[in-house]
C-alpha cells in the first residue's frame, strides 16, 4: 500500500540524529572546516546511538535491529543536514561492516562485525575511488591476482575516508574484470597509506590515497569468500546513502536561504517578497522533495532485495543535480554575503559539489 | 512504513486502464487530433459503459493517479472526453453541502453519459480569479448570474450534448473583492446560459474547450456551493476555489505523467528496437550524450509521479496538502514539457512528423503546464506556502 509515512521506530530514530545534529555538529561544523578536525567527543556521541551496530544481528555483538536502506536513508540526511564531513565520518565504519554484513562468509562477519560494534569508535573503510578522471567502479585498474592461497593486489586508490586510522579496509579490485572486494588489514605488507589528501570541500573529513604493491592479501579475505559479493548492490546502497546526504546538504542550504531572504531588506522589502528570489526557493524546495521521494522508491528497492540500479542510479545522478543546483542558489540568495565565509552557505556549495565524486564514500 | 506497493486490486485497475488506453484510445488518437470538435462517440459510449469499474472511478488515492496515467499514456485528449463529473464533481464535493453532493452527483451514474465542468476563467481574468466579473444577484428564491466565461474544459459536452452541469464562479459583492467570490451550479439546459464557441487549440483536440456566456441567467438559490454571506474579513468561498484546486492540481500532474510517459517509451522502444540500450549505472563521463538526455526524462518523469502520488496520498490521509499539490503540477508541468520536447528532438524526423504520435504528445502535455494554474501561478504558490508568506507579502 503506498505510503509515505516513516515508521514509528523511525521517526525516532530520525528525531535523535536531527537533535544531535543541530545540537552538536552544527555547533563546530564551521571549525572544523577551517581546522581539518573533528572533536573525539562528537564521534564519539554519535558512535554511541548505535547508529550501525543497531543493525548487526545479536549473534555478532549487535542489537539485532533490522537493516534497512530507508531507515539508512533518514539516517544520511538528518546527519549531513548537520554537515558533511562529520557525516562521512561518523558512518565510515558501515563501508566496511554492511557490505560485510550482506555478503560476508560466516567466518568474515565472525570476525569483523563484533568490531564495530564495540562501546567505542572503530575505524574501518573502504575504498573504490581511484584518480583518473575516466574512473570506473565497474572498471577498475587496481587489479587482484589469485596466487597460490592468497591474493595479490595492485593498484591506486583515492578518497578513501579514515586510511590511516583504519583497522580494516575494504578494497575493491578487479579480479577477472569484474569488481571484487578485499579486506586488508592495517599494516599489510605492499598497503602504502599516502598523505592527508586536500580537497575543495569535506574539509574536516581525512581521506586518503593509498598505494597496492604487490599487496598480499589471504584467498579468505575476499569478500564474500569464492561466491564473492554483489558488487552492484554495493554500489546501489552507495548511491541511495549519496542521494540521502545530497538532500540533508541541500535542506541545509535551503533553509539558510529562505531565513536570510526573508531578513534581508533591499528597496524596502524583503528580497525574499520578490519573485526571482522566491521562485528559486521554491524550486530549491521542489527538487529537494522529489529527490528525496525518489531516494526513498530506491531504498525501498533496495529493501525488497529487488534490483535498483535503475532507481538508484536515476536518483544518484539527479541528486547530484540538485544538490549543485541548490546549494549555488543559496550563495546566490546571500549575494556577496554568500561568498565570505562568515556564512556557511559556501561551505555547503563546495561540499554539494562533490557528490558527483564521492562514489562508495557511503553506504546504507 | 515508507511503501511503493500497490495492493494487487490496485495494480489490476491499473493494467485495465492501460488495456483501454492501448485498445480504445490509442487507435483513434490522431482521428480525432485531426477532426477536432467530432465527438469520439464510439469511445464515450465504452468508457460509459465501463464507468462502474474500478479502472474509471476516480477517487483521490495514489491508485486513482496511477490509473490517470495509464489512460493519458492513452491519449489526453480523449481522456478528458471520459464522461463524469471531473472538475465540476471536484468543486461540489469540496465545497457543497451533502445534500448537494446528494442532489447534484447522486444520480449522475444514472443514464445516458453526462459531463461536469468548471467555469471560472473569463477573457480578462485567468490566474487572477479575483478580477472575476461574472456576477450573481440574489432575487428572491433565485440567483441571477451574468457574465462570459471562457476556457471552460468540456462545457460543450457538460452543457449542450447531456444532462450534465457547470460550477460558475461568479462574485455577489463586487466591492468585496475576493470575499464576494461564491461558486453555483448550474445545470445543463437552464435558460440564459449557452455555449457560444469553441476553442481551436495546440492540443487535447479531441476534448472541447468551450466559451459559456451567462445571460439573465436564474439558478434556484440553492444551488449556492458554501454561504452566501460575504464577510469582508472571510474569503471562504475564494478558500472553496483553492481547496478545490488541492484536489485537482495533483490530477493533472497525473495527467502530465501519463503524457510524458508516452514520449518517454516511444523513444526508448525505437531505441531498443535499434539495439541501442540505456546503460544505467555506468558512471556519467562514459555516457552518450543520448544516454544522459535519457536519463535525465526518465529522472524528471519520476521526480514528476513521486512528488503526484505524495500529495494524493496525503488527500487521501486528509492531510493539508496545498503545498504539495503545487509542488506536484508544478513539477509536472515543467517534466511533460521537458520530456516531450526533448523526445521530438532526439527522434528527427519520427519526433516531427505526424505519421507518429510524438509530435502530438508535444502539442499535448504542454496544457498540463497551464490548466489549472500556470507553471508559474503553482510556483508562486508553492514559494508562498514554504515562505509562510501571505498573498500579500509575495505578489
Amino acid at each position: 500500500m503506498i505510503s509515505f509515512s516513516p515508521t514509528e521506530e523511525q521517526q525516532m530514530i530520525v528525531s535523535m540524529v536531527k537533535q544531535f545534529a543541530s545540537d552538536e555538529m552544527r555547533k563546530i561544523y564551521r571549525e572544523c572546516d577551517e581546522s581539518g578536525e573533528i572533536p573525539d567527543n562528537v564521534i564519539d556521541t554519535a558512535w554511541k546511538m548505535g547508529l550501525i551496530s543497531n543493525n548487526i544481528p545479536e549473534e555478532y555483538a549487535g542489537f539485532g535491529g533490522e537493516h534497512s536502506a530507508i531507515t539508512g536513508s533518514l539516517i544520511a540526511e538528518e546527519l549531513a543536514w548537520g554537515d558533511l564531513s562529520i557525516a562521512i565520518h561518523i558512518l565510515c565504519p558501515a563501508l566496511f561492516s554492511y557490505p560485510v554484513l550482506e555478503m560476508g562468509t560466516k567466518k568474515q562477519k565472525e570476525k569483523y562485525l563484533p568490531l564495530v560494534c564495540d562501546e567505542n569508535y572503530k575505524t574501518a573503510t573502504a575504498a573504490l575511488i581511484e584518480p583518473n578522471f575516466d574512473f570506473d567502479p565497474y572498471s577498475l585498474s587496481t587489479v587482484a591476482r589469485p596466487e597460490g592461497n592468497e591474493y595479490v593486489l595492485h593498484g591506486q586508490k583515492c578518497y578513501v575516508p579514515l586510511a590511516l586510522e583504519a583497522d580494516f579496509i575494504l578494497v575493491f579490485a578487479a579480479e577477472n574484470g569484474s569488481s571484487q572486494g578485499f579486506i586488508i588489514e592495517k599494516g599489510t605488507k605492499g598497503l602504502d597509506i599516502g598523505e592527508r589528501e586536500n580537497s575543495m570541500g569535506i574539509n574536516a573529513l581525512a581521506t586518503y590515497e593509498l598505494s597496492l604493491k604487490n599487496c598480499r592479501v589471504p584467498k579468505e579475505n575476499r569478500l564474500g569468500g569464492p561466491d564473492g559479493c554483489d558488487f552492484n548492490r554495493i554500489m546501489n546502497c552507495s548511491r541511495v546513502a549519496l542521494s540521502a546526504m545530497a538532500v540533508g546538504v541541500a535542506k541545509a542550504a535551503f533553509e539558510y536561504s529562505r531565513d536570510y531572504a526573508k531578513e534581508r531588506v533591499a528597496f524596502g522589502e524583503p528580497i525574499a517578497s520578490r519573485q526571482a528570489i522566491a521562485f528559486m526557493l521554491a524550486e530549491m524546495a521542489i527538487e529537494i522533495d522529489a529527490t528525496r521521494l525518489m531516494t526513498w522508491e530506491a531504498a525501498w528497492k533496495l529493501d525488497r532485495k529487488e534490483e535498483a540500479t535503475k532507481e538508484a542510479s536515476l536518483v544518484k545522478a539527479y541528486a547530484d543535480d540538485m544538490a549543485i543546483m541548490v546549494t549555488d542558489r543559496a550563495v546566490q540568495i546571500l549575494g556577496g554575503h554568500g561568498y565570505v565565509r562568515e556564512h556557511p552557505v559556501e561551505l555547503w556549495l563546495r561540499n554539494g559539489r562533490g557528490f558527483i565524486t564521492f562514489d562508495g564514500m557511503a553506504i546504507v | 512504513m515508507i511503501d511503493f506497493e500497490l495492493t494487487p486490486e490496485q495494480q489490476e485497475g491499473i493494467v485495465a486502464a492501460h488495456q483501454a488506453a492501448k485498445e480504445l484510445f490509442r487507435p483513434v488518437s490522431r482521428y480525432y487530433d485531426e477532426h477536432e470538435h467530432e465527438s469520439p462517440r464510439e469511445l464515450i459510449a465504452k468508457m460509459w459503459e465501463r464507468r462502474s469499474e474500478s479502472t474509471f472511478n476516480m477517487g483521490l488515492d495514489p491508485a486513482a493517479a496511477l490509473r490517470i496515467e495509464e489512460l493519458c499514456w492513452g491519449d489526453a485528449g480523449l481522456y478528458l472526453c471520459i464522461p463524469g463529473p471531473a472538475l465540476g464533481g471536484a468543486a461540489v464535493f469540496s465545497s457543497g453541502t451533502k445534500e448537494q453532493v446528494g442532489r447534484f452527483l447522486g444520480s449522475f451514474n444514472e443514464g445516458e453519459p453526462k459531463w461536469g465542468a468548471m467555469a471560472m476563467t473569463e477573457p480578462h481574468a485567468g490566474s487572477d480569479t479575483a478580477a472575476i466579473s461574472a456576477t450573481a444577484v440574489r432575487d428572491g428564491d433565485e440567483w441571477v448570474l451574468n457574465g462570459e466565461k471562457i476556457f471552460v474544459t468540456m462545457g460543450k459536452r457538460a452543457l449542450e450534448d447531456s444532462d450534465g452541469f457547470v460550477v460558475v464562479w461568479a462574485t455577489v459583492d463586487k466591492s468585496a473583492g475576493r470575499a464576494g467570490m461564491k461558486s453555483f451550479v448550474v445545470p445543463a439546459g437552464t435558460p440564459g446560459m449557452r455555449v457560444e464557441k469553441l476553442e481551436k487549440k495546440l492540443g487535447i483536440r479531441a476534448s472541447d474547450t468551450a466559451t459559456i456566456i451567462l445571460d439573465n441567467c436564474r439558478i434556484p438559490c440553492d444551488n449556492i456551493l458554501g454561504s452566501p454571506e460575504v464577510k469582508k474579513t472571510e474569503t471562504k468561498g475564494f478558500r472553496g476555489a483553492m481547496a478545490t484546486f488541492d484536489a485537482t492540481r495533483p490530477i493533472i500532474a497525473a495527467q502530465a505523467i501519463g503524457v510524458g510517459r508516452a514520449a518517454l517509451d516511444f523513444v526508448k522502444e525505437t531505441l531498443e528496437n535499434k539495439g541501442i540500450k540505456i546503460r544505467y549505472g555506468t558512471p556519467r563521463q562514459k555516457l552518450t550524450a543520448l544516454e544522459r538526455d535519457i536519463m535525465d526524462m526518465e529522472a524528471n518523469y519520476k521526480a514528476a509521479k513521486l512528488l503526484t502520488l505524495r500529495a494524493l496520498w496525503m488527500m487521501s490521509q486528509a492531510q493539508p496538502n496545498s503545498l504539495e499539490s503545487s509542488m506536484a503540477k508544478t513539477k509536472a508541468g515543467l517534466a511533460v514539457t521537458k520530456i516531450t520536447q526533448k523526445a521530438v528532438e532526439i527522434m528527427g524526423p519520427l519526433g516531427y512528423s505526424r505519421r507518429h504520435l510524438l509530435e502530438k504528445w508535444m502539442r499535448d502535455g504542454k496544457i498540463n503546464d497551464i490548466f489549472e494554474g500556470t507553471g508559474q501561478i503553482n510556483m508562486l504558490v508553492t514559494a508562498r506556502r514554504v515562505l509562510n508568506y501571505s498573498r500579500d507579502q509575495l505578489k
